[in-house]
């Protein structure tokens, strides 16, 4: 039965959807910085694992990699920094957890 | 075959004297050049604190040495840490095909940008005092250098 469905539901036609996203775009004026890989602007070719000075600012307090969206590192130098993230990890170079 | 280059790192306790960091390096070394690889070069970082707890250890006496060698050498090697007691950890990583690619990266990004300022009719190298200087450069700076909300 279709009876009603249309209020209740919560979810309105396409105006009703467009009126939302712009409200969200004016609460919160975005200035982003423009994210730039830090290994490609450096140019950075090693990313060694016994270099704890150049992952740290990677691994934040609680210990997990932090992401590319985050960071703004490319795909290739990401994958770079996991494998030497991973290395320093197994010894004791840089957590594994904290909390 | 060439050989291959590898690097060792190995932790020790807190407490391990000089003369028994160079007793294990000796063993280390026999095994290396009984199977005829040779130590390129052996760095000790001295004591550091471990980042989380290995057994009861808190801190670390680190060595690394970086061997050219067999794949069986430092199978044989890998397997001889395990065995022994005094080392609490270690890591035995093969760097010679990395280090391959970051060279020729590197010498092709020099000559990509000789080439480019000789086309411009500069000299070659970048002279001193040429460029932006790094104070200024790093006002708007858009690499990552740490957390962000």
């Amino acid at each position: 039965m279709r009876f009603g469905q249309g209020r209740s539901g919560g979810r309105g036609r396409g105006s009703d959807k467009k009126d939302k996203e712009k409200q969200q775009g004016q609460r919160r004026p975005m200035f982003r910085r423009r994210k730039v890989c830090k290994f490609c602007a450096d140019k950075i070719d090693d990313i060694n694992y016994k270099d704890v000075k150049l992952l740290g600012p990677f691994v934040p307090e609680r210990g997990k990699i932090l992401p590319r969206r985050i960071s703004g590192t490319c795909a290739m130098h990401q994958r770079k920094l996991q494998t030497a993230i991973k290395r320093a990890r197994q010894l004791a170079l840089i957590p594994y957890v904290t909390d | 075959m060439s050989d291959r280059q590898y690097e060792l790192v190995y932790i020790l306790p807190p407490e391990t004297t000089e003369q028994q960091a160079g007793e294990l390096h000796e063993q280390i070394a026999s095994t290396v050049s009984r199977m005829s690889g040779q130590i390129e070069k052996t760095e000790n970082w001295g004591r550091r604190k471990l980042a989380y707890e290995i057994g009861h250890f808190k801190e670390g006496v680190y060595v690394l040495e970086v061997i050219n060698g067999s794949g069986e050498l430092m199978k044989e090697l890998d397997r001889r840490l395990k065995v022994i007691d005094e080392v609490i950890r270690h890591l035995v990583v093969r760097v010679d095909e990395e280090k391959k690619v970051v060279d020729r990266t590197r010498t092709k990004r020099q000559s990509e940008s000789e080439r480019r300022r000789v086309k411009r009719g500069l000299p070659p190298q970048r002279q001193p005092g040429e460029g932006r200087s790094a104070e200024t450069d790093d006002m708007d700076d858009d690499r990552f250098d740490g957390m962000e909300a």
